[in-house]
């Protein structure tokens, strides 16, 4: 098996937050070449096009370039990965915050928490 | 540019209407999935494109070309139902192929087995399901085509074998070609389709990009299939 989608979100998405995911983890470092569309394709088994659509927006963030005959590289500006980084960082933040209020807890409740967890 | 065109397509049986003023295309590079029930009418659509059935109404172009013998030589099809004989080889069915196909490769065809694991000198009849499904995929696969059409390319096999097939539908499709997938087993194709047509009592009921589909379903086509097919 490939890589495991879930099947509420388009393909596409999954993809850029996966390779975002490996450029912010440094898994893909700055200037790396990465797989080509077909080796992508393969490897989460899914349509080149797909694959296509989901570097082009990673393109468009700046998080990788196109050398042309080359293929594709990740960004050697690291402050764009550092952006990207803060910006999934409060996402995750947000979406964390945001779940534990539906459970019916206040940010200081939470803050307590979190902090005697730090602390284990 | 389109390499399958399918325009106001009709066909009755007895006097039943099985197929109902069908369109739909396939561009260059695109991979496109007929998806229907058993009995929907997908398996009519693929033989009338391949010439095994008349059309009653409406036309079908291969290349923008009325179906001829000329543009049968560039569809690479691989039935439902196995057409080959079971007492053979695979060598022996490669030699078949080489002659009756000027477009099959069979350097391709060999790699492609190896990588299957299977063996060459093994007969047919000796192969589970899965092996044979998987020595008419790379039979199909193994011509330059400019259309592949797939008619129900994973009927019975197991998981893994599911995926080899998968992979290698996706590692040997090139982009100057095209291909048409049907299928029930909607889940374990959708990822690999451009576009999807569904097809339903011999209608076409929705066809669209798979993946704005998707996004506007926030679903996948397995579930908004099952959703709006009854």
């Amino acid at each position: 098996m490939g890589y495991s989608f879930s099947n509420d979100t388009p393909i596409y998405l999954q993809i850029i937050e996966h390779i975002k995911t490996k450029i912010i983890s440094r898994e893909y470092c700055p200037n790396d070449k990465l797989p080509s569309v077909r080796e992508l394709s393969l490897q989460y088994e899914v349509n080149p096009n797909t694959v296509l659509r989901a570097l082009a927006e990673l393109e468009g963030m700046g998080l990788i370039y196109t050398e042309r005959t080359n293929g594709k590289f990740v960004t050697g500006d690291t402050d764009i990965i550092s952006k990207v980084k803060m910006q999934t960082i409060s996402e995750m933040i947000d979406n964390f915050y945001g779940s534990m209020e539906s459970l019916g807890l206040t940010r200081a409740e939470i803050q307590k928490i979190l902090n005697s967890e730090v602390k284990k | 540019m389109s390499v399958l065109d399918i325009k106001s397509v009709s066909k009755s049986f007895d006097g039943i209407k099985i197929i109902d003023n069908v369109s739909f295309s396939v561009g260059e590079g695109k991979i496109v999935g007929l998806l229907g029930k058993n009995g929907s009418g997908k398996s009519t659509v693929i033989k009338m494109i391949n010439d095994l059935l008349t059309i009653d109404a409406g036309e079908i172009l291969i290349k923008g070309e009325k179906i001829s013998e000329k543009t049968k030589a560039r569809v690479s099809y691989l039935p439902e139902r196995t057409y080959l004989d079971s007492a053979q080889t695979v060598s022996a069915i490669f030699d078949f192929f080489e002659d009756f196909y000027p477009d099959f490769d069979r350097e391709k065809a060999r790699a492609l087995l190896a990588d299957l694991d299977l063996d060459e000198n093994m007969k047919l009849s000796k192969m589970s399901k899965g092996m044979k499904e998987k020595v008419q995929l790379i039979l199909v696969m193994s011509r330059t085509a400019d259309l592949y059409i797939l008619d129900e390319p994973l009927g019975g096999v197991d998981p893994s074998t599911r995926d080899r097939i998968m992979k290698t539908i996706l590692s040997n499709f090139s982009e100057g070609s095209a291909m048409l997938i049907t299928t029930h087993l909607i889940y374990d194709v959708e990822k690999i389709l451009d576009e999807v047509v569904f097809i339903d009592k011999g209608r076409i009921i929705l066809s669209e990009n798979a993946e704005e589909l998707r996004e506007r379903e926030n679903s996948s086509i397995d579930e908004i299939f099952r959703r709006i097919v009854k």
